[in-house]
């Protein structure tokens, strides 16, 4: 069983680093290039997916528990929400990112743009890769052959 | 006239693919094929410089979805049921509804047209005011995050709502059953 879909296999452990790489330049560069926070977020989840399709849920679950998405799927939103609270707390209006630099509003807008992509990103993993758990951790009604 | 000739090919490319999906039988090649439609789709935003755009539909409906159908496939059947109604009055809803889009479209402002709505209102001002207020060269991050930061925490409580919801659904079906299971 080993050797089934070996090719599959090698390709794989070459692309899910890069996938993740990718994901990451697509998280913090979406200031500057097309993508942001929700791209982000998919082509995260993508690399992980792949990792379960390859190779089996049970290992890409040791990687990532499912406990663990469960967490960061509601941690996104909550970075997200308390960035607002948190320029309110600095006597700026709710998500006005001037208030992280009032000397720099632009570099405050700066910061505040990544800390929301970043809620969104940790969201959009968590969504996504739960729901690929929930349907792929239910019994299958077909074998490999019915394909 | 590229740009026609790109627009053009991409569009016939996509309608024969959604021809394909209809006479399609066999799941698993109509998932492939609508895989193949996001990626005509997202070429498609690309020729429009909608790269924002473009990247979602690749990565969302090329990618994740399709891994989702497959695994729909696996919970059901790789095979469609045959239908045993006519295909007449689906035919004429689909015409009717395709002709009122069509005309509905006549009123709209000409393909890339420089004085069309979208271009006229608030547009043309947050690209003005993006290098003062934010510094960001990618205006769409500049719009989606500070200007209209509301909506985007919005779309995000939208994704986890989902995401809650699909967890609720799947989850609870998988508990029942081992608890019958038990029971028997």
């Amino acid at each position: 069983m080993i050797f089934h879909h070996l090719i599959l296999r090698v390709v794989t452990k070459l692309l899910v680093g890069t996938i993740i790489l990718f994901a990451l330049y697509v998280q913090f560069h979406g200031d500057f290039s097309p993508g942001g926070g929700f791209q982000a977020g998919v082509i995260m989840a993508v690399a992980f997916i792949l990792y379960g399709i390859v190779f089996s849920l049970e290992s890409v679950k040791k990687v990532f528990p499912e406990w663990l998405v469960h967490k960061i799927l509601a941690l996104g939103v909550l970075i997200y929400a308390g960035t607002g609270i948190a320029t309110m707390l600095l006597g700026y209006d709710f998500l006005d990112y001037d208030a992280f630099a009032p000397l720099h509003p632009t570099h405050g807008q700066h910061w505040g743009l990544l800390a929301i992509e970043f809620g969104v990103g940790v969201t959009v993993t968590g969504v996504m890769v739960a729901i690929y758990y929930a349907f792929a951790g239910r019994p299958p009604s077909l074998t490999d052959e019915d394909w | 006239m590229i740009d026609t000739l790109t627009n053009t090919v991409l569009f016939v490319m996509l309608v024969l693919t959604a021809l394909a999906i209809v006479r399609m039988e066999r799941l698993f090649a109509v998932v492939m094929l609508s895989s193949v439609f996001s990626l005509l789709s997202a070429l498609l935003f690309v020729t429009l410089d909608a790269v924002d755009v473009a990247f979602t539909e690749a990565a969302v409906g090329a990618g994740i979805s399709t891994v989702l159908m497959l695994g729909t496939i696996a919970l059901t059947k790789p095979i469609a049921k045959r239908s045993r109604h006519t295909a007449f009055v689906p035919l004429i809803v689909v015409c009717v509804t395709g002709a009122a889009l069509v005309y509905g479209t006549l009123d709209m402002p000409a393909f890339g047209a420089y004085d069309a709505p979208a271009q006229m209102h608030v547009g043309p001002d947050y690209l003005a005011r993006t290098p003062d207020d934010i510094d960001v060269p990618n205006v769409v991050t500049a719009i989606l995050g500070s200007y209209r930061g509301y909506d985007t925490l919005g779309e995000t409580a939208v994704v986890f709502t989902a995401g809650i919801g699909v967890l609720l659904l799947l989850s609870g079906l998988r508990r029942r059953r081992e608890d019958e299971d038990e029971e028997v």
